[in-house]
């Protein structure tokens, strides 16, 4: 029998607007997270503010959760659908509501993608900072929920510090004006709050966000090293010089070997670390610091560094670490990709944690590193039809997420904790500050209906997990839903 | 290791008493916000720098140290703090910097005290201790409970330990000074700042405007060279003025609003002087105005009015009011944290 939910849909959006049979549920079963799929109860494709909002009461009256899905792109399974649940669409807003060059805004709907938003700035030399990687199709929506970063976060920021303003439907589908153009709006920083909140809290039906003045140029320094534990100092010897860099990339040896065949970027194979420090601002500007880079990380024991001469060059430099992802699915039929970070100084520790764990699990690891900002990425290779190496990278990715905790960083850096690292939250926060999350949603959402069983995970499932941690972390009922 | 079970007592003793409390350390901000209420929580003595990675651009501290110890850490190694918090002749501590969210010259070109808080150690209403954020700088676990602290004037807790990423000082300054009218003066900052120039402060008052330039040498050098204007020697002190608000405008003023808005607002009618900062942003206005007519123009604009300092300050309290939809976001938010109303009461509104 279909759901009562499904006909009232139908009545309050325009036709095509509500999708409920199989077929067309079927491609939004995942998000970019594929280990988990569950087709939802519908999907409903709001074109407007007024029909989110509609969306928003109708299930609140019929208390059936809602799941908000931008380009589905989220790599921690934050619009994974559930059965009995709404998944809330919100691709056809799509519209670029408007560009100020003078004031340095763009007011944007929250299905337009992130590149599209610097590619409307473009004819002003303006731009929006935050690069995600899926930048070509993640959209400006998802990158709220998920606080986005990039490889140019640690100089221009994460999405939380370039959006100035959002419109939020609640679950009531009252609009809420948060935050605004002019600096520090009045009364609590809820811009902060819903930034990252992974659609617990309401949906964003608009955002304004920060733009940028475009830098003149760009030059990229590619520098070598013979040791994994070289290259972190270096990292450490460049931020100790003053410099902030535009972005600050490290891959490692398997990571090379991966990708140098793909790319043919000319990465030397017998490196054991490649770091990426790019400069880039006014041409004067960029020469001088790319000597400062240069003569620091020779300083630090790179034993070759090479500089871009132009821009060919230097696109060439970074085509292996932006097809990191995509040569490991050529190496291997899957891969999981992790997110945490860590206190950069404790780096070649964590990685040789990470290369005995490989041992242990029987899993094939390679890394690639923000290292401006300590944000690691390890990808585990495996073969999801070998059904014991679905949970041998799941546990070795729980692992290494609570080795992150243990060393004082963080279960996730960018790419939010959705499904995928409920588990590991109970690792990162104690009791208090999981019930204060908790008390923090039920202020926005009283019956927990905004995306259930994300993000925060309840005290019983932690009490639960915390006595398996004493066996060994093997969860004893995989097959029980994650609340 | 700083005891801190003394503090949790009182608050919980506090709490089951329903007992009012008033959270102060320097007490350089005693002007700032509603009235002062409630019995006396002093946490000065919560200080102390605590963890220091300056390769890590990570910087700990208890939230009672002076903002000025901090800046003296930093400097020894080459850094600072981006936002530039007043320091408001060394009584302003870290916490007070947190909980105003007041950010100093530096705001709208590096960002404010929000953008670089990463981690916050805090008491909660019923005397509980709590951990948000962290000691890295990229770190999306959880809600975003560590910015929220910033500019709620201890409504939410008191904060016992703040995390702040730190930036370098920059390697050149320089100060430029133009004479111009405040039109013409609106229009520059607004033009300059959509060119990729290392603009780090702007100020403009009685027909003068100046600019700071800070980063690499070649593009100070370079955007002096562009941007024209005459050389002010020495002008450290001037932005230490500012920073501080210490310049004559400041010290002058009985009354003083702070109006922000949108970078292309025009400008604003004002019954006495007007000093600009923020590239445009932020202007704050010297002596008595209509207060209602004044929140009007800036709400219509897209920005809000603060009555900063004021001999008395009116029932409705010193900051825009919010919507009643914002409102009850906010009396939800305040129960979370302080179910039981004990902190600052009145302090960021009347109505919490």
């Amino acid at each position: 029998m279909r759901h009562p939910i499904i006909e009232r849909l139908r009545r309050a959006l325009p036709a095509g607007a509500v999708l409920s049979s199989s077929e067309e549920l079927k491609p939004y079963e995942c998000d970019a997270l594929t280990l988990y799929r569950q087709m939802p109860l519908a999907v409903a494709l709001p074109a407007d503010e007024a029909q989110v909002a509609a969306v928003l009461r109708l299930c609140h009256e019929a208390q059936v959760p809602v799941i908000a899905r931008g380009a589905g792109t989220g790599l921690s399974g934050g619009a994974t659908p559930r059965a009995d649940a709404v998944l809330l669409s919100l691709a056809r807003l799509s519209r670029i509501v408007g560009i100020e060059p003078l004031a340095r805004t763009a007011r944007v709907q929250p299905g337009v993608r992130n590149l599209a938003i610097s590619e409307a700035a473009a004819p002003y030399n303006l731009y929006y900072a935050p690069d995600p990687s899926s930048q070509i199709a993640c959209t400006i929506g998802g990158n709220v929920a998920e606080n986005s970063g990039g490889v140019h976060c640690l100089k221009y920021g994460l999405t939380v510090h370039n959006v100035l303003a959002l419109r939020v439907a609640t679950l009531e589908g009252e609009v809420l004006e948060i935050g605004s153009a002019a600096p520090d709006a009045p009364g609590y920083d809820l811009l902060a709050l819903l930034t990252g909140s992974e659609g617990l809290l309401g949906v964003v039906t608009e955002v304004t966000v920060r733009l940028i003045p475009k830098p003149q140029c760009a030059r990229v320094v590619l520098a070598v090293f013979d040791d994994l534990a070289k290259a972190g100092r270096a990292v450490a010897d460049v931020i100790a010089a003053g410099i902030t860099p535009a972005g600050l990339e490290m891959m490692d040896r398997p990571t090379i070997a991966a990708v140098e065949p793909f790319v043919r970027a000319g990465y030397p194979l017998d490196a054991e670390a490649i770091l990426l420090c790019e400069s880039d601002g006014a041409p004067a500007e960029v020469e001088e610091e790319i000597l400062h880079m240069e003569s620091v990380l020779r300083g630090a024991g790179a034993t070759e560094c090479r500089v871009s001469r132009d821009e060919a060059e230097r696109l060439r430099f970074w085509a292996g670490r932006k097809a990191a992802f995509p040569a490991m699915g050529a190496l291997s039929p899957d891969y999981y990709c992790m997110d945490g970070s860590i206190p950069r100084r404790r780096l070649a520790a964590v990685l040789q944690a990470i290369r005995e764990m490989e041992g242990r699990y029987g899993l094939r690891c390679t890394n690639v590193f923000h290292a401006g900002d300590g944000n690691l990425h390890p990808l585990i290779l495996f073969d999801s039809n070998i059904a014991d190496e679905v949970a041998r990278a799941e546990a070795f990715g729980a692992e290494i997420l609570e080795l992150c905790v243990r060393e004082g960083g963080s279960i996730t850096g960018e790419h939010g904790v959705g499904m995928e690292k409920i588990d590991q939250m109970c690792v990162q926060f104690g009791s208090g500050e999981l019930a204060v999350f908790h008390a923090v949603k039920h202020a926005f959402d009283e019956r927990g209906l905004l995306n259930p069983g994300k993000a925060v995970p309840t005290l019983h499932r932690c009490a639960e997990l915390g006595r398996l941690h004493v066996r060994g972390g093997q969860l004893p009922h995989p097959e029980l839903p994650r609340f | 290791m700083f005891d801190l079970q003394p503090l949790e007592e009182r608050i919980r003793t506090a709490a089951a008493a329903r007992r009012p409390l008033r959270i102060r350390a320097g007490g350089s901000k005693d002007f700032y916000g509603g009235p002062l209420a409630g019995e006396l929580l002093e946490v000065g003595a919560l200080s102390g720098v605590t963890l220091c990675e300056p390769t890590e651009l990570v910087l700990s501290a208890r939230a009672g140290t002076p903002v000025a110890e901090l800046e003296r850490v930093l400097a020894a190694h080459g850094q600072m703090l981006a936002f530039e918090p007043p320091q408001f002749a060394g009584r302003a501590t870290l916490g007070g910097a947190v909980a105003s969210g007041l950010s100093g010259p530096r705001r709208v070109y590096c960002g404010a005290v929000r953008d670089f808080v990463l981690g916050v150690e805090v008491i909660d209403g019923r005397g509980e201790r709590l951990s948000f954020g962290g000691k890295v700088i990229k770190n999306v676990a959880g809600f975003d409970v560590s910015r929220l602290m910033v500019g709620s004037l201890g409504t939410l807790g008191v904060l016992t330990e703040v995390t702040l990423k730190t930036v370098p000082r920059p390697r050149a300054e320089c100060t430029l000074r133009f004479e111009m009218d405040q039109p013409k003066a609106l229009e520059s900052m607004r033009l300059w700042a959509t060119r990729p120039l290392p603009l780090s402060a702007t100020e403009w008052e009685d027909g003068v405007l100046h600019v700071r330039l800070s980063g690499a040498e070649a593009a100070v050098r370079a955007a002096r060279q562009d941007l024209g204007g005459e050389i002010v020697d020495g002008a450290h002190n001037r932005w230490e003025s500012v920073r501080e608000q210490q310049l004559p405008f400041f010290t002058a003023a009985r009354e003083l609003w702070r109006v922000s808005l949108p970078v292309d607002s025009p400008p604003l009618p004002a019954a006495g002087p007007t000093l600009i900062e923020w590239g445009g942003s932020l202007r704050w206005l010297s002596g008595p105005q209509d207060g209602n007519a004044l929140r009007t123009l800036a709400g219509r604009l897209g920005g809000h009015a603060t009555l900063y300092r004021a001999p008395s300050k009116p029932p409705s309290g010193p900051f825009q009011p919010l919507s009643s939809a914002m409102l009850s976001v906010h009396k939800r938010l305040k129960a979370v944290f302080d179910p039981h109303g004990i902190f600052n009461r009145g302090r960021l509104y009347p109505d919490f």
